[in-house]
């Protein structure tokens, strides 16, 4: 039985804006869990842009009115591990010097999850009841992995799809090259990384390639379609949505 | 004295990226071989988070810097060594180069010391008519081909043995071949002599302990314990920050650094070194100096949020999960330190502005952390390089680089706050994108100041509608308030 019946969600502006389709995955998977999602309408971005470029003061306006939309949810998730990570990790060193803020950070940061560490830790559900006819390989988002130490959850929720094959690529956990305003200030050495991670992707024999960070799938995404590539980016909760 | 192109980080990049020899070797170095180093700390009797405790065992010691100097150097001193203190290359270049003149010094045998390149003492040797010979087999290699050293622990990394091969047969006048054990053999007889002829030898210093008094020099081909022993005059040079304050610590770096660097428990040569030969002893030098090299690390010190790069042991485990360092190798860092740790230790060495390609050009994935064996934050560090560049920083004398995109990112800031202005300018792009060149519905081409992109990749454009959007409409159909 899920421990929380409602969940608030921060959507990420590549989804609200791009990929909308993926937020409407996660709305599915918590109306099959039966559990109540909420969405304030007035979020727009977390501040990871301006804080990775050095943009602190811009980055601290972003956050100082994302934490007012969502310090008063009971649990708040959202589809991506490098805006989590922002929340959970940076916010703090973002208000390092203000005692007022402080409080209200580790506040949220406490209560904000990604998508599959939530359903699998807190949740303790790893089997959604998908199907999905493919061969699917995953991509490790670095801010997943490394901020929040999310590796094996993922997973576990892909190998329950039924109908689906899995094959690790090679690497898995290696950089495809995004990083942000990294991809459009040197897109170049970006592009180099990422031919690595592609060729990595197709070596693998996979026809879907799944993740669970739009900013890495649409990085991604960009190159095999450039190749003329068939092999399709999913986003995790599309696949576990289905 | 030593050039600095952190300049040319772009330019040099794409030459690496464009040399397919070249990404060959990287991929070689850190597919193969390398990656063993990362993950060496996971196979210590006592555990991964070994690491964590070296991490303190480092910050201790940056913090009782100057108590823990001042030992070492009193121990150095009684056993008979001098010890200098250089506040910058030029006096530490000085220094050694006043001791090879009273000595007459016209041969120098080196071992790789990273800090050596940093000040340019090579260069400065040979403009006092003093021969240097770098009895590294890798730097043996750079020295000949008068390139930088490639990657802090493997300078000739880079280089395949067909080159290898045509530098001797054109340097050294030996038939050409390709096999490597030749290729050795005929350095190691060139070098061999070099050893016995000369009247200096130079060093680095791995590691240092405050206690013992002694310096510690690792290598696998026993030529730093030749350099150090069969010359005249041993001349040893030490960045300030690298010491342990008791033996026990400098135990835990040291295996540390043999599992970082190489992914050896220990190297094949590990020498202490406290002094000259003491009247009892029959090998060693008969001086022995010491130079304890600033040259900008006090600064470092005296700033908390880069205090932590100090901490560094200058094993390269780093460069050799580096994601960017692996498409652009060592050269484009444009100074001897190259991969995550060069790209936070050169601009504060260099100055920031200056070095300012080395902090933004990374992704931030964190791999550099996640191998280093003494636990550095280095993604911490480039974003706090990043925020001098955003906004100018007037203790470590930045000027704001990029005013255009600060501007953006105060109109961005102004966009956020909004959700309505936010998702009118979305819409207004989502009008614009039509004119943009489209194939299978993914964008061709986007205008300045994203046009990078699209250079090589394509990119999904705006959907009709926000998710946001989709939500209110949906909770308006049912009734339901957002
Ligand atoms: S930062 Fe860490 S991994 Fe990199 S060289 Fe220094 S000690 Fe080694």
């Amino acid at each position: 039985m899920p421990a929380k019946q409602k969940v608030t969600l921060f959507v990420q502006c590549l989804v609200d804006g791009i990929y909308p389709e993926v937020g409407q995955a996660m709305v599915d998977i918590f109306d099959k869990l039966g559990i109540q999602v909420l969405c304030p309408p007035a979020q727009t971005c977390c501040g990871q842009p301006a804080f990775n470029s050095g943009y602190r003061r811009e980055a601290r306006i972003a956050a100082r009115r994302f934490i007012a939309i969502f310090e008063k949810a009971e649990v708040v998730v959202c589809p991506s591990g490098s805006c989590v990570n922002m929340v959970r990790n940076h916010y703090a060193e973002l208000f390092r010097a203000d005692s007022q803020w402080l409080p209200r950070v580790d506040n949220l940061a406490a209560k904000t999850f990604e998508l599959t560490e939530f359903l699998v830790d807190v949740l303790g559900v790893v089997d959604l009841g998908a199907r999905y006819g493919g061969r699917m390989t995953y991509h490790d988002s670095c801010h997943l992995l490394r901020g929040l130490g999310v590796r094996a959850q993922p997973r576990k929720l892909l190998q329950n799809v039924s109908g689906a094959q899995f094959s690790e690529m090679k690497d898995s956990e290696r950089c495809c090259g995004f990083g942000g305003g990294f991809a459009l200030k040197y897109p170049d050495i970006s592009a180099a990384m990422l031919e690595v991670k592609v060729q990595n992707i197709m070596e693998s024999g996979a026809d879907t390639v799944v993740g669970c960070d739009m900013g890495c799938l649409m990085n991604i995404q960009g190159m095999l379609s450039r190749q003329g590539s068939a092999i399709k980016t999913m986003h995790v909760a599309q696949i576990i949505a289905g | 004295m030593v050039e600095i192109n952190t300049e040319n980080y772009v330019a040099e990049a794409h030459k690496a990226i464009a040399n397919p020899v070249l990404q060959r070797a990287l991929a070689d170095v850190q597919d193969r071989f390398h990656k063993a180093t990362a993950a060496a700390y996971h196979t210590l009797p006592e555990g991964p988070a070994l690491r964590f405790k070296a991490h303190q065992i480092r910050m201790q010691a940056i913090a009782n810097l100057d108590i823990l100097l001042e030992t070492l150097a009193a121990n150095v001193r009684y056993n008979g060594g001098h010890v200098f203190f250089a506040e910058d290359g030029k006096t530490a270049r000085d220094y050694c180069l006043a001791v090879a003149r009273r000595h007459r010094v016209k041969l120098v045998v080196k071992g790789k010391s990273m800090v050596t390149e940093e000040i340019g003492l090579n260069q400065a040797l040979a403009d006092g008519w003093i021969e240097v010979a770098e009895t590294d087999l890798g730097e043996y290699i750079i020295q000949l081909a008068g390139e930088r050293p490639f990657h802090i622990i493997g300078p000739a990394i880079h280089k395949t043995r067909n080159e290898v091969g045509q530098l001797f047969a054109e340097k050294l006048g030996i038939p050409f071949t390709h096999d490597p054990p030749t290729l050795a053999q005929a350095a190691r007889k060139i070098l061999r002599a070099k050893f016995l002829q000369a009247d200096m030898g130079i060093s680095g210093c791995n590691l240092a302990c405050a206690e013992t008094g002694h310096i510690t020099t690792v290598s696998n081909e026993g030529n730093i314990r030749l350099a150090t022993t069969l010359p005249r005059v041993h001349v040893a040079f030490m960045g300030m920050e690298r010491i342990a304050a008791r033996l026990e610590d400098h135990d835990v770096l040291l295996r540390l650094l043999c599992r970082g660097a190489t992914a050896q428990k220990l190297a094949t040569y590990i020498s202490y070194i406290g002094g000259p030969r003491a009247s009892d002893q029959t090998d060693g030098p008969d001086e022995f100096h010491l130079i304890i090299l600033d040259n900008g690390r006090r600064r470092i010190l005296a700033d908390p949020e880069f205090r932590e790069i100090l901490g560094c042991i200058r094993c390269a485990a780093c460069l050799n999960v580096c994601p960017v360092y692996g498409q652009i190798g060592g050269h484009a860092y444009g100074f001897p330190y190259s991969g995550p740790v060069g790209a936070v230790v050169t601009p504060l060495l260099v100055g920031i502005n200056r070095a300012q390609h080395l902090c933004l050009g990374e992704t931030l994935c964190g791999a550099c952390q996640e191998a280093c064996p003494v636990d550095i934050d280095i993604p911490r560090m480039l974003l706090a390089l990043r925020a001098k560049l955003a906004d100018g920083d007037p203790l470590w004398k930045v000027k704001r680089a990029n005013p255009m995109e600060k501007a953006i990112f105060q109109i961005w800031s102004g966009l956020i706050r909004n959700r309505r202005i936010y998702e009118l300018s979305l819409r207004l792009a989502a009008v614009g994108q039509k004119c943009l060149p489209q194939r299978n519905g993914m964008l061709r081409r986007l205008p300045p100041p994203l046009h990078g992109w699209t250079r090589s990749r394509d990119i999904k454009p705006l959907a009709a509608e926000t998710f946001i959007q989709r939500w209110k409409k949906k909770r308006r159909v049912r009734g339901i308030h957002p």
